[in-house]
């Protein structure tokens, strides 16, 4: 594929992702002033995903760019997550003796 | 010599692998924040209440504004736009100036109340909110080093614009460098309620 | 043949003068630079740990008083591990032979390229600066634990800041890798045509990408805490140093298959060529490198049994440790299954191939024993430790590297070593290599703890033969170096294919010409069908 045959993001699908990002902060903030207790960090990092989600598909372009890149994408998340989800196998689980 | 391919795709996916070492290197410090938010859940609400919401509000609009000028540069320039190309690298440029003039009077302002890594304050709070100012002067500096890399990338940018070298059909530079302020802006992302908002 | 070829000059000629090679953006004079470096540096971590085999030949001071000591250990694993081992393979072989492998002119980024050399030399010349400024050099060991290396006096601020460097220098290599593999193959060479040294090194390119930015930011949270004190690590300011850990492995466990995995891929090239067979089972080899890559990523807290993590992350640690055997011991096995029936010729690069496969068992073997919690909580911080990871390392990639030296060296100079030599070095070294490090199990099992300066005088025995051992290899090497450098200038000169291997290096003249191929080649055949290949010595 040569740089010419790539698809091109319109403006207005553009802009319609901005305006969708803003709507997303807004609530952000909003549902942290919600008292969820523990569920206030479920919540907020489900927005922060989908944000940033928005942001890897549009603004990044992966939505239109071949199976490949989305997959190595999707596994570097998914180490990262392991490397984070792995430690808690060892600091959830210390000093209960 | 035939050395230097133009090999548009391959350009690209260097990039992607190179954010992808970018987000490893801040994933350290995600994972260091995840374990000590579990550690000290009280200490940290209470260090996020100290941090100031509207700039980081103001900020988080910034970056975002930002991200989508920079989007759309790359559309004018494949339309052939040059100027308006220009004009939206310009903005996406200034917003990163914006950026990093409320986080200085951010940091400016905590300096001012003690608080910095190693302060004497510091040692008088709780260990937690020692822990908690720690990451977020260490994560949001990190950022904002980031903020200062990508912006100087996108001065080459617009300098090759102006000359003609990003042009309608060899812009993989620009996109490369949109790529990088993107990631910023996912990172910023995250840093925004994890700090600002916790939790 | 020889003689039409000719007409254009090999890459040693097409220019001349030093900065000819310190900016060039060709592949193989950027990986000749590496490898001369890797092993001048090599020669120096050698000289280390022989220094570190004399201290130790008796109980009590020999040569050098204890600070020395922790200093000299400290190097010798710092400069073996993060300027020898890691470039080693992948940054040395792998820009010498990559692009010739898939039929590619260049890397991806050649200009990339020289910058991760220059990134390498940068780093190096950090890591030497913090020998002898500030006071003293590090006598942290090279995994420069917290708290120790937070508050030694030593200089650990530079040196951490050299690895980083070098671990930057690392990313751009795995970065272009990939690149180049996904972009740059011939024509007709479909990813089961790939040779499987190339597979070996995506695999481990995908590592280079992905774990070493871990490593990145722990030495520079390192440098934050020596410098700011900020404290993420301190117990007394709330930090928790088994994070560091946690950190420190999540990098350096999948470190280790940087090391071994195109190791592993310089004996799939070299077995099948010396046993005129294809080999056993390509598809599963490859995709056991990436098994490997993988599963390694997931069982980094197998260093910390005894750290005093949580006893749930130490049974599942050590589960998942016995996953990474599985795709190893598929490798071993189809190596095997390679050498059945086949017609075998005994060369030197298949010594060092075969040994290889033994020394790599061995201390493989030995890696379960410590995998396993039960096990590892007698066996952890002893010179079985030791013994085990330079069986891997050093018999494993140090022998990766002489058998890759030794079958990719007609090619590169277009000269032949003294064949009868080299299999008297080979013999001297594998001897002696077993003399040094086989007597370590057994003092590591009485209970030797590593690292020490002095010990009981029971284990002196252990000690003396293991150190006798050390002057075997020393001369085995010696040897070694000696035929190597004599044939580079003076040995006679070879064909293109003096093997008779079937990837397509060996269809290029030796040494290749600047752009690697006379016309673009297209791959019709698997790369190990020997089928109407002739040897051209």
């Amino acid at each position: 594929m040569s740089a010419n045959e790539q698809h091109i993001l319109s403006y207005k699908k553009a802009f319609i992702v901005l305006v969708l990002l803003l709507i997303l902060t807004g609530l952000t903030v909003v549902m942290a002033e919600v008292d969820l207790g523990y569920l206030n960090v479920v919540v907020a990092l489900a927005l922060a995903t989908s944000k940033s989600l928005l942001v890897i598909m549009y603004f990044m372009h992966l939505q239109y760019e071949r199976p490949y890149l989305k997959g190595v994408v999707f596994m570097t998340f998914l180490l990262l997550a392991i490397f984070i989800g792995f430690t808690f196998f060892d600091v959830s689980f210390r000093g209960g003796s | 010599m035939s050395n230097i391919h133009k090999d548009y795709e391959g350009a690209k996916l260097g990039m992607w692998l190179f954010l992808f070492t970018e987000i490893l290197l801040f994933g350290g410090m995600f994972l260091l924040y995840a374990i000590y938010l579990a550690k000290f859940p009280s200490e940290f609400h209470k260090g996020g209440d100290e941090l100031d919401v509207v700039i980081g509000g103001v900020n988080t609009v910034v970056l975002l504004i930002s991200s989508f000028f920079v989007a759309i540069s790359i559309t004018a320039i494949r339309l052939g736009n040059k100027k308006a190309c220009l004009r939206y690298v310009y903005i996406t440029i200034a917003c990163s100036l914006i950026f990093l003039v409320n986080k200085f009077f951010e940091w400016k302002a905590k300096f001012s109340h003690g608080i910095y890594p190693d302060s004497e304050h510091l040692k008088e709070l709780s260990q937690g909110e020692n822990i908690f100012y720690g990451l977020y002067f260490l994560m949001t500096g990190l950022h904002g080093l980031h903020v200062i890399i990508g912006a100087v990338v996108l001065g080459f940018a617009v300098y090759f614009i102006q000359r003609d070298k990003i042009n309608k059909e060899d812009f993989v530079f620009l996109e490369n460098g949109g790529l990088y302020w993107h990631l910023v802006d996912l990172i910023w992302i995250f840093l925004f309620p994890l700090f600002y908002l916790v939790l | 043949m020889d003689n039409a070829v000719k007409a254009q000059p090999n890459f040693f000629e097409e220019k001349r003068g030093i900065l000819s090679w310190i900016f060039t953006t060709d592949h193989k004079r950027i990986g000749l630079m590496y490898l001369y470096l890797v092993l001048a540096f090599f020669i120096v971590g050698v000289v280390l740990g022989l220094l570190i085999r004399m201290e130790l030949i008796a109980p009590g001071e020999t040569i050098m008083k204890a600070q020395s000591y922790n200093a000299v250990f400290t190097l010798h694993g710092v400069i073996m591990i993060f300027i020898v081992v890691i470039p080693s393979i992948p940054a040395a072989f792998g820009n010498i032979l990559l692009p010739i492998h898939i039929g590619a002119e260049d890397v991806a980024f050649p200009r990339l390229n020289l910058l991760s050399w220059w990134l390498y030399v940068i780093g190096t010349v950090f890591a030497l600066i913090s020998l002898f400024t500030g006071q003293g050099p590090p006598d942290t060991g090279w995994t420069f634990y917290v708290p120790f290396s937070e508050f030694t006096t030593t200089n650990v601020s530079v040196a951490v800041f050299g690895v980083f460097i070098l671990g930057f220098s690392s990313i751009l290599t795995g970065l272009n890798f990939i690149t180049t593999i996904h972009r740059l193959r011939a024509p007709g060479m479909n990813w089961t045509r790939i040779p499987l040294f190339a597979w070996s090194l995506y695999a481990t390119a995908w590592i280079q990408v992905l774990a070493t930015p871990i490593l990145g930011i722990t030495v520079l949270l390192v440098m934050a805490e020596r410098i700011l004190g900020v404290g993420l690590f301190d117990p007394a300011k709330g930090g928790d140093p088994i994070l560091y850990q946690h950190l420190f492995w999540i990098y350096s466990h999948p470190a280790v298959y940087i090391m071994i995995l195109p190791a592993m891929g310089v004996i799939s090239e070299i077995i099948p060529v010396f046993a005129r067979k294809h080999i056993f089972g390509y598809k599963m080899i490859a995709f056991s490198s990436l098994a490997i890559a993988f599963a390694g990523s997931l069982v980094w807290a197998h260093h910390m049994f005894t750290s005093g993590m949580s006893d749930t992350a130490v049974l599942i640690f050590s589960f998942l440790t016995f996953i990474v055997a599985i795709p190893s011991a598929i490798k071993v096995f189809n190596w095997t299954a390679t050498l059945y029936k086949g017609s075998i010729s005994v060369r030197t690069p298949l010594l060092y191939a075969l040994s290889f496969i033994f020394l790599f068992s061995v201390g493989g073997l030995a890696g379960l024993l410590l995998g396993s919690a039960g096990t590892d909580v007698h066996l952890h911080d002893t010179y079985f430790v030791v013994s085990h990871f330079h069986y891997v390392i050093f018999g494993g990639t140090g022998f990766g590297l002489f058998a890759a030296m030794h079958f990719w060296f007609p090619k590169i100079y277009g000269r032949m070593y003294n064949e009868r030599i080299a299999n008297i070095a080979w013999l001297i070294l594998f001897v002696g290599f077993n003399v040094l490090y086989f007597p370590l199990y057994v003092i590591g099992l009485q209970g030797m703890p590593r690292r020490y300066y002095d010990y009981l005088p029971q284990y002196t025995g252990g000690h003396f033969i293991s150190t006798v051992g050390s002057w075997i290899v020393a001369v085995g090497l010696l040897i070694m170096f000696v035929n190597i450098f004599h044939g580079m200038r003076k040995g006679p000169k070879v064909g293109r294919n003096p093997w008779g291997g079937a990837t397509l290096e060996w269809f290029v003249p030796s040494p290749p010409p600047l752009l690697n191929f006379e016309e673009e080649p297209e791959v019709t055949r698997s790369p190990y069908n020997y089928k109407g290949v002739e040897p051209d010595e």
